[in-house]
């Protein structure tokens, strides 16, 4: 199939998940080609990467993946191995700037933009030392030197910088922001991450599947079920693997708990941010009687480590569904009763109208997907109804109602939040007392030089893991993609023209996974 | 507001040492120690240092109404130079060595060290998938001198207080009698 009238042929991946095409350029006109008709189409950069394949006699691979009406289009360009360089798409989609430094910083091909700042890469490793070319050697023996970053600077009267980080003053992930400010108003807010690199794609590489398993709950602990279900999805989709339905609604169920977890705790700490203490307690109490509930059913209070390729490591008997939808049943009208108590207070309504706002058309523009995009009105959600696919099994036959708010603010994001809550309770609820009956995980066969790529609509938003086999049957190259990649942009976007109070209040309401890009 | 205070009356007071299972016991049995042993509050620094943020999530539920924390005088504070126990989670990556470093030599003598997390500590399966490697340096311990470990993946909130509460009674000078947890 044909997608834009580009020359490109693209053949669907195989198996029950999202629907993904995969198709080759020729060249790095033919890709800058397609990427321009994509843009024109609406549609989004979800991710970018650079593999090194010249073990399997080629080059480097350039691998773009879009996210379209049709579904997601994966797209790969062959670099030859002496001069690999391709055409920066940064112009078209603004998310490619960070996802183009950071390929480079790992596998070392470039883009003809001018920004070639480093992104990963801070004073760890030599400039010229590649960390995901599989003749890099170790390289743990580099002396670590203080690197420095050109930030954009602003000039004028009055105006001053603001340094804050990596460690900052909550309990919370290290990054670098930079506010240039004209007294309280800020004028730019640039961020500098990278700190949390822990060379995870590296540990991948050469890795058995179980190994990656543990390995992709681990990349963003707060999404650790959204992980590891896009990780399954790809394994399955590249080993011909299909789940049981039993072991797709029970993963389903896990992926809607983290859901309302992390959508309770940032409730909480979103009110605590405005100064209602009170927010904070009622939503903590209510977040550790949901994680409790989750230790108790799956055996770990964020369910790491359950859902594995080929189906889920857990099962629910009649007594755990009736544990599961009696805390629905419970914590609904809890969270209806504090949604009411956050809308009439004045003093939160004032913190929340007109912060930090981002409008639809900068969400496109910025290639934004989740929670966030939808509180801008974007209708983007994997678990629901596209124009022209339906979403995969189990969301299908449930009828996921996706949440939106076009005002795009903290107070829009945290209508979302509230809403998606209700939502998450009537699915985990529908879905444990509709189990279908069934074997909870199938034997994953590896196929040598298989590849794959598995998406989940994570609480934060789209979780993507491009997954290539290797010819001795072990993990070749991984790629986890965070949705954060595209948000951290976007929050740069929404800081400005508030003062630096604010700052906070909007960091918390999208509440981005650092680790989960710096990988 | 009249909801609001109805809500606050209608919860109460969560931490009551009301039957809830061997778990709650456990809670109000530690903030009892803690109580004893410092008569004080002590002040936390958190420092992520490389974690995969599900450590973070468990100290943030330390200051949950059920285990509360704050409650018992122990504190988590915005500055290095404000704190009596820095808690770390890792692997350090060698992004956050130096910032790290740099914030240990902040800390006012004499400071505690907590690693947390099995990266943290360098322990277990998960401690050993994440360094050390060309980005990290792996346990807290190969960059700065650590006092107590708290392993887990991520450790439980109890497990925490418990840990924080051996830091507390950890005596440098022998440490041979001291309750180490690892």
């Amino acid at each position: 199939m044909q997608l834009f009238d580009e020359p490109i042929e693209f053949t669907r991946q195989p198996g029950i998940g999202a629907p993904v095409w995969q198709g080759r350029a020729v060249d790095g006109d033919e890709l800058k080609d397609f990427a321009a008709a994509a843009h024109l189409a609406g549609g989004r950069l979800a991710a970018l990467w650079g593999s090194d394949e010249r073990l399997s006699g080629g080059g480097f691979r350039l691998h773009c993946v879009f996210g379209l009406n049709e579904g997601h289009a994966c797209l790969t360009l062959e670099l030859p191995a002496n001069d690999p360089g391709y055409p920066d798409l940064s112009g078209l989609f603004p998310a490619a700037n960070r996802m183009q430094r950071a390929t480079y910083d790992m596998v070392g091909i470039g883009h003809d933009g001018t920004d070639q700042r480093p992104w990963l890469r801070h004073g760890g490793w030599p400039a010229d030392w590649f960390p995901l070319r599989h003749d890099a050697g170790e390289g743990g023996d580099f002396s670590n030197l203080p690197s420095d970053y050109d930030f954009v600077q602003v000039g004028g009267e009055g105006a001053h910088e603001i340094p804050v980080g990596p460690i900052h003053a909550g309990i919370i992930e290290p990054g670098h922001f930079r506010f240039s400010v004209v007294g309280e108003r800020v004028l730019r807010f640039e961020s500098r991450l990278g700190y949390q690199h822990r060379g995870v794609e590296r540990r991948l590489a050469g890795a058995d599947f179980s190994t990656g398993a543990k390995i992709l709950g681990r990349i963003s602990g707060d999404a650790t079920c959204a992980y590891a279900w896009a990780y399954a999805a790809a394994i399955e989709a590249a080993c011909g693997v299909e789940p049981s339905p039993r072991a797709l609604a029970l993963r389903a169920i896990l992926l809607e708990r983290e859901r309302v977890a992390n959508h309770l705790g940032d409730l909480g700490m979103l009110g605590n941010d405005a100064a209602l203490a009170f927010g904070l307690s009622q939503f903590f109490r209510l977040k550790e009687e949901w994680v409790r509930v989750s230790a108790l059913l799956f055996g770990h209070r964020f369910m790491m480590d359950r859902i594995v390729p080929g189906g889920v490591e857990a099962d629910l008997n009649a007594a755990a569904v009736k544990v599961l939808s009696d805390q629905c049943d419970a914590i609904g009208p809890a969270v209806k009763e504090l949604h009411a108590i956050y809308d009439e207070h004045a003093g939160l309504q004032d913190r929340y109208l007109t912060t930090g706002p981002i409008d639809a058309a900068l969400a496109r523009e910025l290639s934004l997907s989740g929670m966030a995009a939808r509180a801008t009105g974007l209708l983007l959600d994997g678990r629901c109804y596209r124009l022209d696919y339906a979403p995969p099994p189990p969301w299908a036959a449930l009828g996921v109602r996706p949440v939106t708010d076009e005002r795009g603010d903290v107070a829009a994001r945290v209508a979302v939040r509230f809403g998606e809550i209700t939502e998450s309770l009537r699915l985990i609820r529908q879905l444990a007392t509709q189990l279908p009956a069934g074997a909870v995980c199938a034997e994953v066969k590896p196929v040598p030089g298989a590849s794959g790529v598995g998406i989940i609509e994570g609480w934060r938003g789209e979780v993507l893991v491009g997954v290539s086999i290797g010819a001795d049957s072990r993990l070749a190259r991984v790629h986890p993609h965070d949705p954060s990649w595209q948000l951290w942009p976007a929050l740069e976007h929404a800081v400005p023209r508030d003062i630096v109070p604010d700052f906070p209040l909007i960091n918390k309401s999208f509440n981005l996974s650092y680790v989960g890009q710096d990988l | 507001m009249i909801p609001l205070l109805k809500r606050i009356l209608k919860t109460g007071i969560v931490t009551e040492p009301v039957a809830e299972g061997d778990a709650r016991r456990e809670v109000d049995r530690l903030q009892d120690e803690v109580l004893k042993i410092l008569g004080r509050a002590l002040t936390i620094r958190e420092v992520d240092a490389g974690s995969c943020n599900a450590c973070e999530l468990e100290i943030h539920a330390l200051n949950n109404p059920y285990y509360n924390l704050e409650g018992c005088g122990i504190k988590f504070v915005a500055s290095p130079r404000h704190a009596d126990m820095l808690l770390v989670t890792g692997p350090v990556t060698k992004n956050m060595e130096n910032a790290l470093k740099i914030a240990y030599d902040c800390t006012p003598d004499p400071k505690l060290v907590v690693a947390v997390g099995d990266c943290g500590c360098g322990c277990g399966e998960v401690g050993a998938l994440f360094g050390p490697n060309y980005a990290t340096c792996g346990a807290v311990a190969n960059v700065i001198p650590v006092d107590v470990r708290i392993p887990g993946c991520p450790p439980t909130p109890v497990a925490l207080m418990q840990g924080i509460l051996a830091a507390v009674r950890y005596d440098r000078a022998h440490p041979a009698v001291s309750p180490e947890r690892s």
